[in-house]
């Protein structure tokens, strides 16, 4: 019993319930982005990432991922050790969706859920309305189907903070209002969301603009 | 562990489909050894005195084919980053995928390997010891292969880069190898050889993930 008391602290100490980007600067190129960027996200807000093409909205999205060095400042989860946060505790969705053309959507729904440590393919699928589409070759769907299959992934390995980016544009108005829904049911369930859009972001609770 | 064999899975099935997969590479590997007969001679003496060499020298080529894929697509798809995203580390990442590149590429060529050289006139009893050579240094090609690969990531015409990047590598391989080959077909010692080339691939296979991800996490930055 003590054991298993033990075991559950250990995992609550990696679910992230807050986001804290201080006075963050990135260069790219020789380029500055952006310098003295600051945010603090809390569990069940989200905030709506805007700014011009190039002004580093997705590299933001990045920095916090790990993917890109910040040339300053610094990016915490709390808590939680940010190696373990990236590892187990952040969704990222991005313009490039890492769906491979040639395998089934089942087949990568399947994988990546099993890589981000979920298996709630099905539950997922339905969510997504994807589930007559699952023995579809990548390649034969649309670009707003894929991007609920890379949506439906999120789903099917549940992690506190998505990081999306421009998550509405390759959808139509139904898929842009559900996923709305999605994302409001993420936030209510104590998660946080930081989207770069260029659309208003119905759930946002907050929004950053990002100009150098 | 489950999280690593489905990688695996999909690695092996994503590269038996990149750059033509098996029978691509194992297609050319049968062009290379059709090629020399006309290009040298016919004669069998001839031949056989090249057999082993050339099929060796081949198999390095062969492996080359779709090494330039192993990551490039990858890091263009965006999976890459997502494949960091998790609680294995990079350096087994990398690792898994360079193990399907060998199920996948390594594998059928080293199957090919006594076919050919035979075909050239090799001696039949050199067969068992060209699919272990070929096997371990196929093991040695894909591992050192994939530093080359990761390291041309996001390089224009990546793909010559890797080639000039890993050819040298390839060299240690291709000389024990072939030392070993050529010495059993004379009858003089040949486990010293045999013993270099499987330390080789086991230094590869130790190390080379290590450079990857290195060359990966650069690439993604």
């Amino acid at each position: 019993m003590h054991g298993n008391t033990k075991l559950s602290k250990r995992l609550d100490d990696r679910v992230i319930t807050h986001l804290s980007i201080r006075d963050t600067a990135i260069r790219r190129g020789g380029r500055l982005l952006f310098d003295g960027v600051c945010l603090e996200l809390a569990a069940g807000e989200a905030c709506a990432l805007t700014g011009a093409n190039g002004s580093g909205k997705t590299s933001l999205l990045r920095a916090v991922a790990g993917l890109v060095n910040l040339d300053g400042g610094e990016i915490g989860f709390g808590a939680v050790d940010p190696a373990d946060a990236r590892a187990e505790g952040l969704h990222l969705v991005g313009h490039a969706d890492g769906l491979k053309s040639a395998r089934t959507a089942r087949e990568e729904l399947a994988f990546w859920g099993q890589w981000c440590g979920g298996g709630a393919i099905a539950a997922a699928a339905d969510a997504l309305e994807l589930t007559s589409l699952l023995d579809l070759e990548v390649r034969r769907l649309s670009a707003g189907q894929r991007r609920r299959l890379a949506l439906a992934r999120m789903l099917a390995a549940p992690r506190a903070l998505w990081l999306l980016d421009e998550p509405l544009s390759p959808l139509d108005a139904r898929w842009r209002t559900r996923l709305s829904e999605l994302m409001q049911q993420h936030l209510d369930g104590g998660g946080m969301i930081l989207a770069a859009v260029h659309d208003p972001l119905p759930v946002a609770t907050r929004s950053l603009e990002l100009s150098t | 562990m489950s999280r690593l064999l489905a990688l695996l899975q999909r690695e092996t099935a994503l590269a038996w489909g990149r750059g033509g997969g098996p029978l691509v590479a194992v297609g050319f590997y049968a062009g290379v050894a059709t090629l020399l007969p006309l290009a040298i001679g016919p004669e069998p003496q001839r031949l056989a005195a090249i057999a082993t060499g050339a099929a060796w020298v081949a198999l390095a080529l062969a492996s080359l084919l779709s090494l330039d894929r192993l990551f490039e697509r990858d890091f263009e798809d965006g999976a890459l980053d997502l494949l960091t995203l998790s609680p294995v580390p990079l350096e087994l990442t990398c690792f898994i995928k360079c193990l399907g590149q060998w199920l996948a590429t390594g594998a059928p060529l080293a199957v090919a390997a006594p076919v050919a050289a035979i075909g050239l006139g090799a001696s039949l009893d050199l067969a068992p010891l060209i699919f272990a050579c070929a096997l371990l240094g196929g093991l040695a090609f894909a591992f050192m292969g994939g530093i080359g690969a990761a390291l041309s990531l996001g390089a224009r015409r990546g793909g010559l880069l890797t080639a000039v990047i890993v050819l040298p590598l390839f060299v240690p391989p291709v000389i024990f190898g072939g030392g070993a080959l050529d010495s059993f077909a004379n009858g003089l010692p040949w486990r010293g050889g045999f013993a270099l080339l499987a330390a080789y691939a086991a230094m590869a296979v130790a190390l080379g993930p290590v450079a990857m991800a290195a060359a990966c996490r650069n690439a993604l930055s």
